[in-house]
């Protein structure tokens, strides 16, 4: 099949292309199972290299390659031709200052993420006989689906919150805080959850929900924040998750 | 052009380079993370099955088993010394992530959970043993997260999305490196009194492959260009079980929950090549076999491929037949195995808990690269001498733990133990190390050639060049060699190389986020990678591990228990006009320090 991509484009060093401004490009012989990442090659390596974009594994592991597609945040190594047509619209993630076609800056979602002392804190001495920090599968489960997080931005990026104020921590920061909150073998979640109890922390949330859906790895977004809603509400994380509560239904498509 | 000074550098934010940088910085240096991606986008994060050692949670284990599966699945070109540390560190690199919070899968008794992987035994070859350490099939993903917050937290000082292009040497001594801000196309020199690569592989020499985009070789490349030799180029491992056409990896692990391999008959093939353990045989072996499946018409449809079939009907088929007790169900492939069920889902539209997933082989490892002693010092030749301030670790290195045939789980074993060897390593060296001088203008060589690259006035596009280099090391330089494809593979590569010098053109002439350059230049490095792998291995007259050669069947413990090194000429420019001659030395000899003391070490014919 055809497709007649429209992208986004920007460069600041050259005159006439340093206002954002869209282009098109014609590819023949797309493979419906073609990947829009390989497409988006396509066009680089065969009409105009000037075409830039992040990407690195092309199997939605690295997180590097989050744009706009036809209006919704994908990975594009994740998306199929099939699966969004013969007209493709590309354009950077919402949110990031642009800097040059689909690379945004990222410093200022990694700084959110920093903010939340994202990694693991236990003081108390490691079990006497040198090994592993024991801990049950349940436990191990409350916590499991926001280990998933590759901080590709598009939970973040597609929230109007975080569109409408950019000192809003968002979504991902928040997974990223889940993750350590509910692991019961760590001893810093008082503090994380102080920190997301201020102003530009979890109440900026208005349940929006743009973020579960855009989430690549199927992370239940929205219910993470909840759950750290709910766990500041309280004062502790004690028995906020409950066991075998399965997924919110949320259509990702 | 920016100058900076830092103790010790760590070139490349993956496994190996995040926990040297941890160790560097702990250990007192002053140290700086020079990675070309974002810390959190390296490959490591790709790593799915698990990390190999010896714990013991679920069945007997023992880390000198490990070492001899690692050493026999290596076709006994391993350096032994290195493949026992590689071993008994394990154990203390494994319980070192949990406790920087690493989610392991648990036992029922809350200990680490523990899967089976290819070739690695209990009891010197008896039978499976549960030995790796596994979360998910998203093991790689949660060692990078776990390292790159402990970095956070430990402060380490990253410069994300600077590419390393250079490497300075003055008279003989490290002096530093040199880095392309990709932001603003500025060069920045990093004067350092050490520095550790740790730059991953370069899969994308291959047409089919696992390795993201940004594997192709550029850090091995700077050290070779500066006349640093590459050691056992020849050695690079295809992995059995890549995603039809796509190369995407689908874990060993589906092979360890009991996954088997099928033909196009509908048999399982594996019986025939390894009939110990089967379809858990080391990947150099059952890659071969899925070869000579297709090859005798067993692919499926006749087409150049087979199945992986992890459907529960089948895997408990066999293990009834296998007298097994443990059975598996549709809810246990889920949890076990997500990733490989979304990959298969999104890209093929097949649901492996139902059906079949087609797979070829995919260029997966290099086991070869730059030499290093098991402190991660980079040697030069064949006596080991060390070349005072440089380091590598991880698949970038050659140290050689691997041999001719890296197991399953080795990888992700590798990066921990040796990048937190070489951090301390370094954090040692650099308190009794001076700064060598920078010399005069020393961005001058790498300038030439970026401004060359983006000036080009020729007519060849870069994909032109990395797509038939890619062809024709897929035809005649992977899975079954001959000197006639070889040396025809060799000879494109060098036309391709007088091509990229002479014939180049490319768009984007800017300076900011300039893609199109970096790609180019990349390109250069996946050139080196391509003629150094043909060279030795066309030199390698001999079938060991990974190098399987139709002309020489035979393994020669006589004559090739060596290791190959092949360099420039010494005083090649790092950008020479055409193609030098290569330089080979055979002359290092594989460390048998094991087989010394213990005869079941002693190199002989590998059966599984």
């Amino acid at each position: 099949m055809d497709v007649t991509f429209r992208i986004r484009r920007f460069n600041p060093e050259v005159p006439g292309k340093n206002k954002p401004y869209w282009q098109e490009f014609v590819l023949k012989d797309v493979d419906p199972t073609d990947r829009v990442l390989e497409l988006l090659h396509r066009i680089k390596w065969e009409q105009d290299g000037t075409l830039t974009l992040r990407r690195a594994c092309a199997h939605g592991v690295c997180g590097s390659d989050a744009m706009r597609i036809n209006g919704v945040n994908r990975l594009a190594c994740k998306v199929l031709a099939k699966d969004v047509g013969e007209r493709i619209q590309i354009e950077p993630i919402l949110g990031l200052p642009v800097l040059k076609d689909l690379v945004v800056d990222m410093e200022p979602f990694f700084a959110h993420y920093r903010s939340v002392m994202p990694y693991f804190i236990n003081d108390t001495a490691v079990p006497a006989d040198g090994r592993e920090r024991r801990q049950t599968q349940e436990d191990r489960e409350k916590f499991d689906d926001t280990t998933k997080c590759i901080l590709c931005a598009c939970c973040t990026t597609s929230c109007p919150s975080f569109w409408a104020n950019g000192e809003y921590v968002g979504p991902a920061a928040i997974v990223q805080a889940h993750r350590f909150i509910f692991d019961t073998r760590d001893e810093g979640s008082k503090e994380r959850l102080g920190i997301l109890a201020e102003p530009n922390g979890v109440w900026r949330c208005r349940t929006i929900f743009n973020c579960t859906p855009a989430c690549p790895r199927d992370i239940q977004v929205t219910r993470a924040i909840g759950e750290v809603k709910l766990a500041i509400q309280r004062g502790s994380r004690e028995g906020v998750i409950s066991e075998g509560v399965g997924p919110i239904a949320v259509s990702n498509s | 052009m920016k100058t900076h000074q830092f103790e010790a550098i760590v070139v490349g934010a993956g496994g190996a380079g995040l926990m040297a940088a941890l160790y560097a910085t702990k250990g007192g240096a002053k140290t700086a993370v020079i990675s070309k991606l974002y810390p959190t986008r390296s490959h490591t994060g790709t790593a799915q099955g698990g990390i190999g050692a010896a714990l013991g949670n679920l069945d007997e284990d023992n880390p000198l088993w490990h070492a001899f599966d690692t050493v026999k699945g290596g076709d006994y070109l391993a350096d032994q010394n290195a493949a026992k540390v590689l071993a008994e560190n394990a154990i203390d690199a494994v319980i070192e992530l949990e406790h920087m919070g690493l989610p392991f899968d648990r036992t029922d008794e809350g200990k680490i959970s523990q899967r089976r992987f290819g070739g690695h035994t209990s009891n010197f070859g008896e039978k499976p043993v549960r030995r790796a350490c596994h979360a998910a099939d998203r093991t790689g993903h949660m060692i990078l997260q776990t390292l790159y917050q402990q970095c956070i937290k430990h402060n380490v000082t990253f410069y994300d999305e600077f590419h390393v292009v250079d490497m300075i040497m003055n008279n003989g001594k490290f002096a530093g490196v040199i880095a392309l801000e990709l932001g603003t196309g500025e060069f920045h020199v990093f004067h350092a009194k050490a520095a550790l690569f740790a730059t991953g592989g370069w899969g994308r020499v291959w047409n089919v492959t696992s390795n993201a985009h940004s594997l192709t070789g550029d850090g091995a490349a700077v050290v070779y260009r500066r006349g640093i030799p590459l050691q056992d180029m020849e050695f690079y491992q295809f992995h059995p079980t890549g995603i039809y056409k796509m190369g995407i990896l689908i874990t060993e692990g589906v092979r360890g929950e009991g996954g088997v391999l099928i033909n196009g008959r509908g048999e399982r093939f594996m019986e025939k090549y390894a009939p110990k353990i089967k379809d858990l045989a080391s990947r150099d072996v059952v890659s071969r076999a899925i070869y000579l499946e297709i090859r005798e018409g067993r692919g499926v449809k006749g087409k150049d491929y087979v199945y992986l079939d992890v459907t529960p009907q089948t895997v408990n088929r066999y293990l009834a037949e296998a007298g097994e007790s443990r059975r598996i169900d549709a809810e246990t492939i889920e949890k076990k195995l997500p990733d490989i069920l979304d990959f298969c889902r999104t890209y093929l539209g097949v649901d492996p808990v139902k059906e079949p997933m087609p797979i070829q082989p995919t260029a997966h490892y290099a086991m070869g690269g730059i030499p290093t002693n098991v402190d991660a010092e980079v040697v030069i030749d064949e006596n080991w001498t060390v070349l005072p301030g440089l380091y590598a670790a991880g698949e970038v290195a050659c140290v050689s733990c691997h041999g001719a045939n890296r197991l399953g789980t080795n990888s992700l074993v590798d990066l921990v133990v040796f990048g937190r060897r070489g951090g301390m390593a370094m954090a040692d060296y650099v308190k009794r190390a001076d700064y060598a001088p920078l010399p005069a203008s020393p961005t001058a060589e790498i300038e030439g050639e970026m401004n060359r690259i983006r000036a080009g006035k020729g007519k060849t596009r870069p994909v032109e060049l990395r797509k038939i280099m890619q062809q024709v090391m897929m035809d005649h330089v992977s899975v079954f060699r001959e000197a006639k494809g070889m040396q025809q593979a060799l000879d494109t590569v060098r036309e391709l190389k007088a091509r990229y010098q002479t014939d180049l053109t490319i768009d984007d002439k800017g300076f900011q986020f300039n893609t199109d350059l970096l790609e180019a230049w990349e390109l250069g490095a996946l050139l080196d990678m391509a003629e150094t792998t043909a060279v030795s291995a066309l030199n390698r007259k001999e079938s060991r591990g990974a190098h399987s050669r139709e002309d020489a069947k035979e393994r020669d413990d006589v004559s090739w228990m060596v290791h190959t090194l092949v360099s420039r000429p010494a005083g090649t420019p790092p950008y020479p006009q055409g193609s030098p001659e290569l330089q080979l030395n055979t002359k290092k000899k594989v460390d048998l320090s094991l087989a010394e003391q213990d005869a079941r070490f002693v190199p002989k014919v590998r059966t599984y």
